[in-house]
């Protein structure tokens, strides 16, 4: 307790030292290099950079990140130096006084390329010893991005208290990328600090391996074997990128296609408003959305979980009521269905214009949808990760509810034999209402998904009809695994394809691959067979 | 064709049509240009231009219901060869600007001294000449139609999965279009037109003409559809029709027929493209919006599918309908009713209007027929036989 007591109390001291000295201090090497900020003249900046940012001054940071920013003001005439904060109150720099104001004559110290550099060396060896681990990274990384000499010292130093494993290789691969643009440094360090850099293996890396300058030759040559082992990796790796953009990609289409796979596939209706059953979806997702904020603040991170059984109900009955309304007079007559259920395409999206405007509504993300995390050399955002597993999970009830349910059962036999499961005593109209009616529903909950990563708008549902369609025809009708598969290898191919022909014509090609597709398997991937599939 | 033939291939509907449209062929353009402007019965150039739309909205009609109303080949990418006839006609007319335009490039077009194009690109040659530009009108839309037709007919693409399909093409015309490397103009498409043969675009003169000919366009291609649907081809297209496998099963190649009427449709929609650019004065990739030819569809139904005169009138009558009520305050509902348009033609009148009219005609012919019938034979007392039911 004593122990305690005491060394609060030293602690206490020494701040009061600190505010009683630091002030009004005599002039000594802090200030005078301070003072050099005044002369305008770009040898004695560097050198003032070089005292300030290691005097171990508390006011160090501020000035030099004052610097960074052009808020370092100085005076010619008086030779006083100002920090303006961002908030526009200012500092003395060399005192730390508040001022009133920065008098009229001074004007912000002047920086070229050279002297930026080492500001940011010098940010980066004041923050290399912060706290928070966050900002000894984001320090460690910014000196491996400089890689200035002058910031050796500072991120030795560090090296030797640093606890944290992630700062520390972050401060490792700092000192190699240092060593290896200091002209002194030995062949074996060099060596060593080529053989660090080719374990983190970016594009950072190869930029600074291909920018190396004059060496001796045994560097050289490691370098260049360092640049071709990571090249290879990082071909790997953007492989890796383009197949999850393809997989998430993939997951969007199957998520908009699968219920098109139930209306059109299973019951051969040819639903031109089922992208408006997804823009439905997305906005009973924001009417959700608005309802929480304006009662109910605290639930903001359940919303999806609150409209996506209301999406469901929603899109589901507006389904039901259409199918009895409207395509149940059409039943044998596709081209028929596919007119009717265009203009009604157009009904539903004028109406929401209406009732909602016809611009962009806010949908925000929940704090567990939001943000990335690096997995190796990729980013992979949370909204794109939780989209995919969604989708899997709603295929997956899907075909659980299509295999073992009653009503799974008599949509089946619906669809095979109309006549037949009608002599059995299954309602056939029913059950073509709830097979509607379930399809609508889960175009509703891909609406919910969809918000979180597209623009709520009248327009949403129009983007997505075009290549649901393609998905379900490509993957083959009838058949759920087909639309699996359809969505997941036009996803990918179209995402291999970005890179090579750029977006647009990467996708005209997917179309145009499609259709000569279509031409050598007129009936999909997976094709039903049997005489069932002429009727 | 033979005065015979034609005599014979036309009824009376296609009489009234044709004469109808000839009328207002000639009738038209000579009131907009003799009358003195602001009298009771001159037409207004703007009406004159206006009017020239709808004649070329009935003549891409007139190309689909050939092949819906009498193929069963519901192409959702018709728009697309409209679009292409247009650019083509387009194109003619770019070059015709010469020095004129903003930049003073008497060979490259603005957008492309915008987009530092040193030279044209090699698909813009020839398009100075108007023989070679008016072959294109017909040639590019009939040779995407049978390059397209032969891939899709050959592996007995049929149904919906054509409509899709033809979605997808003219789906993916629009996104490439929409690219300015692509050398058509891009978003902006081609615009600010100014001679057509020498002749100024926008002078009263010249759009009378443009209309004069958008209605013979219209009447040569009722002919040839009514030549091509009245002969023995036209049966077959109608078995293909009404029961594709039994004819293939009598021996008749299907996938031939129903390319050669696709082809010809598709350049009957190009030449519709080609007249409706000058007229209207610019042409751009939102022509192949998927939207528009499922649009154009619809007109189709709405006039009756398979009469070729509900086409055109069809045509006529959406777009009246269309320009009267999105310029006026109802402008917001204008989507409601179109949609509602779909929906209702396609439940409660699936012969379109021309179809329920022929149909009623008949039956009320029928009717004087037997009630004539019935008077004679009671007049000569005898009891006609009850037919079995």
């Amino acid at each position: 307790m004593l122990a305690y007591l005491s060394a609060r109390l030293c602690s206490l001291a020494l701040s009061l030292l600190l505010i009683a000295f630091a002030p009004p201090a005599l002039a000594g090497p802090f200030e005078d290099g301070v003072a050099k900020f005044a002369n305008d003249d770009y040898s004695d900046t560097e050198e003032a950079i070089g005292v300030v940012a290691g005097s171990g001054n508390p006011l160090a940071f501020p000035i030099i990140s004052a610097l960074q920013d052009g808020r370092l003001m100085a005076d010619p005439d008086s030779k006083k130096v100002y920090v303006t904060g961002t908030d526009g109150k200012s500092i003395d720099a060399a005192t730390g006084q508040p001022v009133a104001s920065v008098p009229d004559s001074a004007s912000a110290v002047r920086l070229n390329n050279r002297l930026r550099r080492s500001v940011d060396a010098a940010v980066g060896g004041l923050t290399l010893q912060s706290p928070d681990v966050g900002t000894r990274l984001q320090a460690a990384q910014s000196v491996f991005k400089s890689h200035e000499e002058t910031a050796l010292e500072a991120v030795d130093a560090a090296l030797a208290k640093e606890t944290s494993r992630s700062v520390k290789t972050a401060l490792g691969e700092a000192r190699a990328a240092i060593l290896l643009f200091k002209a002194d440094a030995s062949e074996v360090e060099k060596l060593e600090a080529v053989a660090t850099l080719k374990v983190r293996g970016d594009q950072e890396v190869m930029a600074l391996l291909t920018g190396l300058g004059d060496q001796p030759p045994s560097v050289t040559k490691a370098a260049a074997s360092a640049i071709g082992s990571i090249q290879s990796s990082l071909a790997i790796w953007s492989m890796v990128q383009n197949a999850w953009y393809g997989l998430s990609l993939g997951s969007v289409l199957l998520l908009a296609a699968i219920g098109l796979a139930i209306t059109f596939g299973v019951m051969g209706v040819i639903n031109m408003a089922h992208g408006e059953m997804v823009m439905i979806g997305a906005y009973t997702t924001f009417v959700v959305q608005e309802v929480i904020r304006t009662r109910y603040p605290g639930l903001f991170d359940y919303s999806l979980l609150i409209a996506v059984p209301l999406a469901f109900v929603v899109a589901g009955a507006i389904g039901v009521l259409i199918e009895r309304s409207i395509i149940r007079f059409l039943y044998g007559r596709p081209l028929e269905t596919l007119l009717a259920t265009w203009g009604l395409s157009l009904v539903l999206q004028q109406a929401v214009r209406t009732m909602f405007g016809p611009t962009n509504r806010e949908v925000g993300n929940p704090s567990w949808m939001s943000g990335a995390f690096e997995f190796g050399q990729i980013t992979i955002t949370y909204n794109r990760l939780w989209i995919l597993v969604f989708t899997l999970a709603v295929f997956a009830i899907l075909l659980a509810m299509l295999r073992y349910t009653a009503l799974g059962l008599e949509m089946r036999a619906v669809t095979q034999n109309r006549r037949m499961a009608a002599s059995m005593g299954i309602a056939t109209s029913r059950v073509d209402a709830l097979t509607f009616g379930l399809g609508s529903g889960i175009a509703g909950i891909a609406g919910v998904a969809l918000s979180q990563i597209d623009n709520v708008s009248p327009n949403l549902g129009q983007s997505y009809v075009i290549d649901s369609f393609m998905v379900v025809v490509f993957g083959g009708v009838g058949n759920l695994w087909g639309t699996l598969v359809g969505a997941f290898t036009l996803g990918i191919a179209n995402k291999f394809l970005e890179p090579v022909a750029g977006a647009v014509l990467g996708k005209i090609a997917i179309l145009v691959l499609i259709i000569l597709f279509i031409q050598k398997r007129p009936r999909g991937l997976f094709a039903l067979k049997g005489r069932a599939v002429e009727a | 064709m033979t005065p015979h033939m034609l005599t014979r291939s036309l009824d009376r509907s296609a009489t009234i049509f044709l004469a109808v449209v000839a009328a207002c062929g000639i009738l038209i353009p000579l009131s907009n240009l003799l009358l003195p402007a602001g009298s009771f019965l001159q037409v207004p150039t703007y009406l004159v231009a206006l009017w020239g739309k709808y004649v070329c909205y009935a003549i891409l009609a007139l190309a689909i219901d050939l092949i819906w109303g009498y193929c069963g080949i519901l192409s959702l990418g018709h728009g697309a060869f409209f679009a292409l006839g247009g650019y083509a006609m387009g194109m003619y007319l770019m070059r015709q600007i010469g020095s004129r335009g903003v930049y003073g490039n008497p060979i490259l077009p603005d957008f492309m001294v915008f987009l530092n194009y040193s030279k044209l690109p090699w698909y813009w040659y020839g398009f100075d000449m108007f023989w070679f530009a008016a072959l294109m009108v017909l040639v590019v839309p009939g040779l995407l139609a049978f390059c397209f037709g032969w891939l899709a007919f050959r592996s007995r693409v049929t149904g919906v999965y054509l409509s899709i399909i033809t979605q997808a093409m003219t789906y993916a015309l629009l996104l490439a279009f929409f690219r300015n490397d692509f050398g058509f103009g891009g978003n902006n498409g081609l615009t600010d037109f100014k001679d057509i043969l020498g002749f100024n675009v926008q002078a009263e003169g010249t759009r009378a003409a443009l209309f004069a000919l958008s209605c013979l366009a219209l009447i040569v291609c009722f002919l040839i559809c009514r030549a091509i649907v009245s002969s023995k081809l036209g049966k077959v297209l109608i078995a293909v029709r009404d029961a594709e496998s039994r004819t293939r099963f009598l021996g008749y190649r299907v996938e031939s027929y129903k390319l050669f009427v696709f082809t010809v449709s598709a350049c009957m929609a190009g030449v519709a493209g080609a007249l409706y650019v000058p007229q209207v004065g610019i042409i751009n990739p939102s022509e192949f919006a998927p939207g528009n030819s499922i649009e154009a569809v619809i007109w189709v139904a709405v006039g009756g599918r398979g009469t070729l005169v509900g086409a055109a009138l069809g045509a006529v009558v959406v777009n009246y309908a269309k320009t009267f009520f999105t310029s006026g305050m109802l402008a917001p509902y204008w989507l409601f009713m179109l949609g509602a348009l779909f929906i209702l033609v396609t439940l409660l009148l699936p012969k379109g209007i021309v179809g329920t009219f022929n149909t009623w005609w008949d039956s009320s012919k029928e009717k004087r027929n037997a009630a004539t019938l019935a008077s004679a034979a009671a007049e000569d007392g005898v009891i006609e036989p009850k037919m079995a039911e």
